[in-house]
Formats: structure tokens, C-alpha cells, sequence
């Protein structure tokens, strides 16, 4: 493949995998770990966890950050770009539409889409409890760290000025985290607190 | 007017730049953003969820996408919405991939994680808490008989098995045309 074609092949993958995955990072990464590291070769699998690592670690959306790095490491800032717009493009287009045909009103005056939405949303909070039980499983919540999430969801549902504002409580989980890890490498001796 | 687009984009930064641990945590941010200000119904935010869930492509960037069009009635809104979102992000995570030798060694990355996945849970619990509302499940004791059915149904479905979260949503919405 010609070098100069790379950006639009950035472009053209990331949109592909854009257009057709449901449900976001998660369910994305396998996608294009497919597509980057089987299909087109342009990464050993080894560099794409590292890659993937890192894009976990930001802040964002997932899909988004992994076609950053891997876009960036291929051909620098204008391949990321490529990549990035590849991914956002297919639902932005989509969504854009959708908001066109489908406004809230529509969705409030049409008898028919009306009463489909009534159905719709008690099974959408369905789907945000699910995850609540499987990510507290595998974040190995237990009795004595359940007081954290219930803390948190609570203070946030409560509406309290100030105190509801779920950066808080990322900032606070953030440094917490920070601090209670120095402390457990001090503990073990302070081998590895010096590394940074 | 073009304070709309200032508050979008104040939004959407902090959304971008405070979104961690995927899309269902970064729920509670968006609707603090958007439904506390007023921009939209509770019942619209999940209307937007639902349809994010429908189509393909990330929850982050579909409800930029919506809800910059809905506030400002402008393919412009939602396209400075949508870039809004992902510009943090893609400067952190661009500076951070240079780095990666030293990122991944950061005693702090590796710390904050710790700290954040208890943080995660909970704000993914917040979401589902803020949308267990009288717009979500009907303000009637019928319908809220109907509505909450329809929701530990969907549950059970969606934890206990491998079905698609797309297809419990299409046949709660046949659900809700066939009883409503």
C-alpha cells in the first residue's frame, strides 16, 4: 500500500468500525484490534495493548482515544486526526439525522412513537443497572469498599448544590487512589516509590 | 445565541475531560450537564440514551451530536457539540502516548485507577438512580405497574443471558405500542 494512502486508510477503517459497532468502547476494542492487528498488520498485538493502556487511561471516549494512539503511532497528529474523524464521522452523521427527524416533539405528539418510547424507558434504566452489578464485580467490591459507590451514588442523587457534582467524587476516587497506593508502597518497604 | 454555544461548549469540556471508566459512567456527568441546566427533560435524556444504544457509535459523542442540535437548532451546534467532547481527550491522550514509557510506569495512573473503579460503580449507580423517575415509569399506579415490569424484565434479560441490549429495547418498544 502506497505510504501517502495510509491517511485514508486510517480514515476509512476507523469509519468502517465507527459504522458498524454497537454500544461503544468496549464492544469496539475486539473490532479493531481485528482490523488493525490481524487485517491490515500495521501494529504487532503487543504494541496495541500497550496503545490500548494508554487510551484506557484518558479521560474521553474509548473508541475515540484508541484511534488516536493507534492513528498517532502510524502516521503522527494528521493520522490521529484521520482516524479520530473516521470514528466520530458514521454517528455523528447518523445522530444528526436522527435529531432532524426525531425531535422531542415528534417523539412526545406521535401516538405511535409515544407509546413505543414508554416501553422503551424503563428498559434503558435496565441497562445501566446491569452494568452498576458487573463492573462492582469486577472492580472486587466487597463489604467493606461497597460504602464508596453507595456513597457515591447517593451524594450525586441527592441534588445538593455543589456536593451532587459527580467531578467531585472522579477528583477525590483519583487522589484517594493516588495517595492509599504511595502508602501501600511505602508499607512494602518503598522499593518502587521512587520510580517516578 | 451565541451563549448557547458557550455553555455547550463549557459542558461538553467538562464531560470530555471528567469522562472516565466508559460511556454508561459518563451518563451521570451528561445529565448533570444537560438536564440539571435545563436544556432538556429527564425523559428526553433517556430517549437519547435509548437511541444511542439503537445506533452505532459511542454514547459520548451521540448525545453531543443530539443535544447540541436540539439547543441550538443547528447542524453547526451539533458538530461544535461533537468536537467539543473529544477535544481533551484526544490532547491528553496524544501527549500521553509520546510518553508511554513514563505513563506506564506513573505511579499515579496506576494509583487514580485503583481509585476510580469504586468511584465508577457508583456513577453509573447515580445514573440509574437519577432516571427512576415519574417521566421514565408514568405517574399513573397502572402504568408504573406496567413500566416497572417492563424494567425487571429487561433486566433479568440483559444480566442473566447473552441477548443483545439493541433487541430488549426493540421488544420493549413493541411492549409499550401493544399495552399503551
Amino acid at each position: 500500500m502506497a505510504m501517502n494512502n495510509l491517511y485514508l486508510q486510517l480514515f476509512l477503517t476507523f469509519s468502517k468500525i465507527g459504522a458498524f459497532t454497537f454500544g461503544g468502547g468496549w464492544a469496539m476494542i475486539s473490532i479493531i484490534q481485528r482490523e488493525i492487528v490481524e487485517k491490515h498488520k500495521w501494529i504487532a498485538l503487543d504494541e496495541f495493548l500497550d496503545l490500548l493502556a494508554v487510551a484506557q487511561s484518558m479521560p474521553g471516549i474509548l473508541a475515540v482515544n484508541i484511534s488516536v494512539v493507534i492513528g498517532d503511532r502510524l502516521k503522527g497528529i494528521k493520522g490521529s486526526i484521520c482516524a479520530a474523524i473516521g470514528t466520530i464521522l458514521p454517528s455523528f452523521l447518523m445522530i444528526l439525522a436522527i435529531a432532524i427527524f426525531l425531535t422531542p416533539d415528534t417523539i412526545k405528539n406521535n401516538e405511535i412513537v409515544s407509546r413505543i418510547f414508554k416501553g422503551i424507558r424503563p428498559a434503558v434504566v435496565a441497562l445501566i443497572i446491569a452494568p452498576v452489578l458487573t463492573t462492582a464485580r469486577s472492580a472486587g467490591i466487597n463489604w467493606k469498599t461497597v460504602i464508596i459507590p453507595v456513597a457515591v451514588a447517593l451524594l450525586i442523587y441527592s441534588k445538593i448544590p455543589y456536593i451532587s457534582n459527580p467531578i467531585i467524587y472522579i477528583v477525590l476516587g483519583a487522589i484517594g487512589g493516588y495517595i492509599y497506593y504511595m502508602r501501600s508502597l511505602l508499607r512494602q518497604g518503598g522499593k518502587e516509590a521512587n520510580d517516578d | 445565541m451565541i451563549e448557547n454555544y458557550l455553555k455547550l461548549i463549557w459542558a461538553y469540556l467538562k464531560i470530555g475531560l471528567f469522562g472516565f471508566g466508559g460511556g454508561y459512567a459518563m451518563l451521570s456527568l451528561i445529565q448533570r450537564e444537560v438536564v440539571d441546566s435545563g436544556w432538556i427533560t429527564s425523559q428526553m435524556f433517556t430517549d437519547i440514551v435509548a437511541i444511542s444504544q439503537m445506533t452505532p457509535g459511542p454514547i459520548g459523542i451521540n448525545s453531543a451530536t443530539y443535544i447540541g442540535y436540539v439547543v441550538t437548532g443547528s447542524v453547526l451546534g451539533s458538530l461544535v457539540t461533537t468536537l467539543t467532547v473529544v477535544l481533551p481527550p484526544f490532547i491528553l491522550t496524544l501527549i500521553a502516548s509520546h510518553y508511554i514509557e513514563h505513563h506506564r510506569q506513573s505511579p499515579f495512573i496506576k494509583g487514580a485507577f485503583m481509585g476510580l473503579r469504586p468511584v465508577v460503580v457508583g456513577l453509573i449507580a447515580s445514573a440509574a438512580l437519577l432516571l427512576m423517575n415519574s417521566e421514565n415509569f408514568g405517574y399513573e399506579i397502572q402504568e408504573r405497574v406496567i413500566t416497572i415490569g417492563i424494567c425487571i424484565a429487561s433486566f433479568c434479560v440483559v444480566y442473566f443471558t447473552r441477548v443483545h441490549p439493541i433487541l430488549v429495547i426493540i421488544l420493549a418498544g413493541i411492549t409499550g405500542l401493544l399495552v399503551f
